[in-house]
């Protein structure tokens, strides 16, 4: 792998940056949080994504997407990182997008993809249920009833669920908490009887749901992707998570050291630049280190995605594992090099520090991962 | 991509027909590489022929040009060639301070006389070379070095000592950082020269190391002849030329690969229970330096490729010196701790007499040699953050 951009890629890459520093830096972020907004990112902004492509990147052509590919989403993503730009993006140009597309049915793409590339639905993936990600852990159930099914159960950390059109529900429909198979994945209509969505404002500002279901019909045609084996479909949509929320940190957490360097060649104290300290200069460079690990990282697992590499399940994790690790890293050192003023609300690097806190949770932490790897790896 | 895939097909032919069948297992201890030399005894008949044959190729020096004993392959071939190699598990035909360190320096600092003095010796393992550059008063702080070089019409008149000097009891050659002027700042006046370890005056002497083992010396010159026509690039310009040659080092440092990945060592000294290592939190800190062995070298892959052929990668050989030398130490560490007290025997048939207890000493060395972590995380600061004061 040489994981270095072509041409294509370095001119989408700059017009990502300077889309996103433009239409959403780090104060819109604050807007809307300080506004109470009732979405908890633009509607507008999302609209002039798709306008920009970003809403399809991974949507066919045939579908009205530009069908860019994982290295072209995670480029955009990691702009968003960047500038801590809250939007639908991963919950549906990246998760929805990808389910649909390897395992919808003709009918399903043909409804949902091309109102995914326009901006004029939103789709969130309703997988966890408790405090950690445990896909196999799976407890809501979708027994037959008639033609369809009847959902029940509690899921959790439905990301954007708050405002999603619909709603891509992993349930069992066979087999036991624990078992890989016996689960199935079905499109959901948050409007349903017996749907209770909740919002939940995390630390980062950004939304989640938790969602109840009572005994929600569902018909034979909501199953996405073939019955019992839902594990398949998501093992694609769980890779490019990963990818994404890793490529996603990797903005976040490479602005929050540049905040922070920056603060170093600034701050004065002893009648120095803070910078002068051999024992920062030190924890800087060192984060430093491990930020180009990340980057390649990062690139390696998109990379792996494109190509469907027989290592992009493994590359993914590792990438995310080493991401949530890292950013966790930069975000802490962010806030102790700053001192005080790292603790108000005023400095962004605590926001950094937050979103940080919830990406790094996302599809499984750096344990998760480091466990997954270790049974996979065979030790 | 076309011709890249057909040398690909070639090398992996060559390989095949040329690599004897025991040069296709990891290096199993230090003694197993071949080192070169005035004095070398080939420690088997494939050990020779593996070398004769790659130096045929000019594989020892892949990037090297043709008349100076390489292969004239560039970056990506070069790549290739690493990557079949290591695919058959070939051993490095020739450990060398000339391939890995002098060589670039003479390739850029050199006149084309000297090149073509030096060079293929080197490359057909035939002068074995020690680097001059630490002593007792300059370690870190390599610019204050003291050992004095006179100007004596014809020659270099050279006194002083050096010390960590690695095989300098075994090399045939030493290039050596000596103060040929003491009027300017501390980074002038300082050349590179080059001169024979028979040279009269020169005396190594071995120093025992944590490990038991005594590769390295220190060096002492007294009245030390040492001709004009040795001194590499201009006279006061050693300064940069060694930091030229560090960058090469701190590469080579950073490359060095582990040979067999870590988690299958532990699971052959450890045993799996239910399919896993039986201490879970062991398994967690394996599993977290598998990550970042891959993380690294997928860095290293990237930087190359980014590095414009032929150019050295600067600074940022600081980072990977830094980092891949912790991460070493930190494989060497829990490969220490999967084997418990098996890995304890310094003396013994069934430990191979300490072999990997020696190891793990040895890897204290790497964010050692060639500049500290500390050194490295300084020049980081400086060039690359660009912090004040670093
Ligand atoms: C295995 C091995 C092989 C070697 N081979 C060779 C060889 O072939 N030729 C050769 O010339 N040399 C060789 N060396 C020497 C090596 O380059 C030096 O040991 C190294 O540069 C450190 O110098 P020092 O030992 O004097 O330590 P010191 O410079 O005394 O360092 C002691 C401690 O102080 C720290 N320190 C020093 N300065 C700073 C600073 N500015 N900021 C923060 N911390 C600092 C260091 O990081 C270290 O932790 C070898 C060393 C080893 C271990």
């Amino acid at each position: 792998m040489g994981l270095v951009l072509n041409e294509d890629e370095v001119m989408l890459r700059e017009s990502a940056e300077g889309f996103f520093a433009d239409k959403a830096p780090v104060t819109e972020l604050r807007k809307l949080r300080d506004g109470n907004d009732e979405t908890g990112f633009s509607r507008e902004l999302w609209k002039e994504m798709a306008d920009m492509g970003f809403a399809g990147i991974l949507v066919p052509e045939e579908h009205g997407g530009v069908d860019m590919g994982y290295m072209a989403a995670g480029l955009v993503a990691e702009q968003m990182g960047r500038n801590l730009t809250a939007s639908p993006f991963l919950s549906t140009a990246i998760l929805a997008a990808t389910a649909l597309r390897n395992s919808g049915t003709p009918e399903q793409q043909a409804a949902w993809l091309p109102k995914i590339a326009a901006g004029d639905v939103i789709m969130a993936l309703a997988l966890d249920e408790g405090g950690k990600h445990n896909p196999r852990g799976t407890t809501v159930t979708a027994k037959p009833s008639g033609n369809g099914f009847k959902i029940s159960g509690h899921k959790a950390m439905v990301v954007d669920g708050h405002v999603a059109d619909a709603l891509i529900v992993a349930a069992r429909t066979s087999g036991e908490p624990g078992d890989a198979d016996g689960i199935s994945l079905f499109i959901v209509d948050p409007k349903s009887k017996g749907v209770d969505v909740e919002r939940t404002i995390m630390v980062d500002s950004r939304n989640a749901a938790r969602v109840d279901f009572d005994e929600v019909e569902v018909a034979g045609d909501a199953l996405l992707g073939s019955l019992d084996e839902g594990m398949d479909a998501l093992g694609t949509v769980l890779n490019a998570g990963r990818a994404a929320v890793a490529a996603e940190l990797l903005g976040t957490s490479d602005q929050a050291f540049q905040i922070t360097v920056d603060y170093l060649k600034e701050r004065k104290q002893f009648g120095k630049i803070i910078g002068e300290f051999q024992a920062l200069q030190h924890r800087a460079s060192h984060l430093y280190s491990e930020m180009e690990l990340c980057r390649s990282a990062v690139l390696a697992a998109l990379t792996a995605m494109d190509a469907n590499d027989k290592n992009t399940s493994l590359y993914c994790a590792m990438a995310k594992a080493k991401l949530g690790s890292v950013a966790k890293l930069a975000g802490v050192e962010g806030v102790q090099m700053h001192g005080g003023v790292g603790m108000t609300d005023e400095y962004d690097i605590g926001l950094y520090l937050k979103r940080i806190r919830v990406a790094q949770e996302l599809f499984g932490d750096a344990h998760y991962h480091m466990d997954q790897i270790a049974s996979a790896m065979n030790y | 991509m076309g011709h890249l895939d057909d040398f690909r097909a070639e090398t992996r032919a060559w390989l095949e027909e040329n690599c004897p069948e025991s040069m296709r297992t990891p290096f199993s201890n230090d003694g197993d590489a071949c080192w070169g030399g005035r004095n070398w005894t080939f420690a088997s008949d494939d050990q020779k022929i593996w070398l004769e044959r790659c130096v045929a190729k000019g594989y020892t020096a892949p990037t090297w040009d043709e008349k100076y004993g390489g292969a004239g392959l560039d970056r990506a071939q070069e790549r290739i060639l690493r990557q079949e190699m290591k695919r058959i598990n070939a051993r490095l035909p020739l450990s060398s301070f000339g391939i890995w360190m002098l060589g670039p320096a003479l390739l850029k600092f050199g006149s084309e006389e000297q090149k073509l003095k030096y060079l293929p010796p080197i490359t057909r393992g035939e002068i074995r070379w020690c680097q001059g550059y630490s002593e007792p008063a300059a370690g870190s702080d390599l610019a204050s070095l003291a050992t004095k070089a006179e100007d004596k019409g014809d020659h270099f008149l050279v006194n002083g000592q050096k010390v960590w000097t690695s095989y300098a009891d075994k090399a045939d050659w030493i290039f050596c950082l000596v103060r040929t002027d003491n009027s300017g700042t501390k980074h002038q006046g300082i050349s590179f020269v080059l001169f024979d370890m028979e040279s009269e005056g020169v005396e190594a002497r071995p120093i025992k190391l944590i490990s038991g083992r005594s590769p390295f010396c220190e060096t002492f010159f007294e009245n030390v002849k040492v001709p004009k026509e040795n001194l590499v690039g201009e006279l006061g310009q050693g300064w940069t030329i060694a930091k030229y040659l560090l960058t090469h080092e701190r590469e080579m440092i950073g490359e060095m690969e582990a040979p067999r990945p870590l988690s299958e060592v532990a699971a052959q000294t450890m045993g799996l229970v239910d399919g896993k290592l039986p201490d879970s939190l062991l398994r967690g800190k394996i599993a977290e330096a598998e990550i970042d062995d891959w993380a690294f070298k997928m860095t290293m892959g990237r930087l190359l490729s980014e590095a414009k052929a032929g150019m050295s990668l600067g600074a940022k050989s600081s980072m990977l010196k830094y980092y891949g030398t912790e991460l070493n130490k930190r494989r060497l560490e829990l490969m220490m701790d999967a084997a418990g007290q098996d890995g304890l025997e310094w003396e013994s048939d069934r430990s191979n007499d300490g072999q990997l207890a020696r190891s793990w000493l040895r890897t204290k060395g790497n964010s050692i040699e060639g500049g500290t972590s500390e050194v490295q995380l300084n020049i980081i600061s400086k060039h690359i953050l660009q912090l004040p004061g670093a």
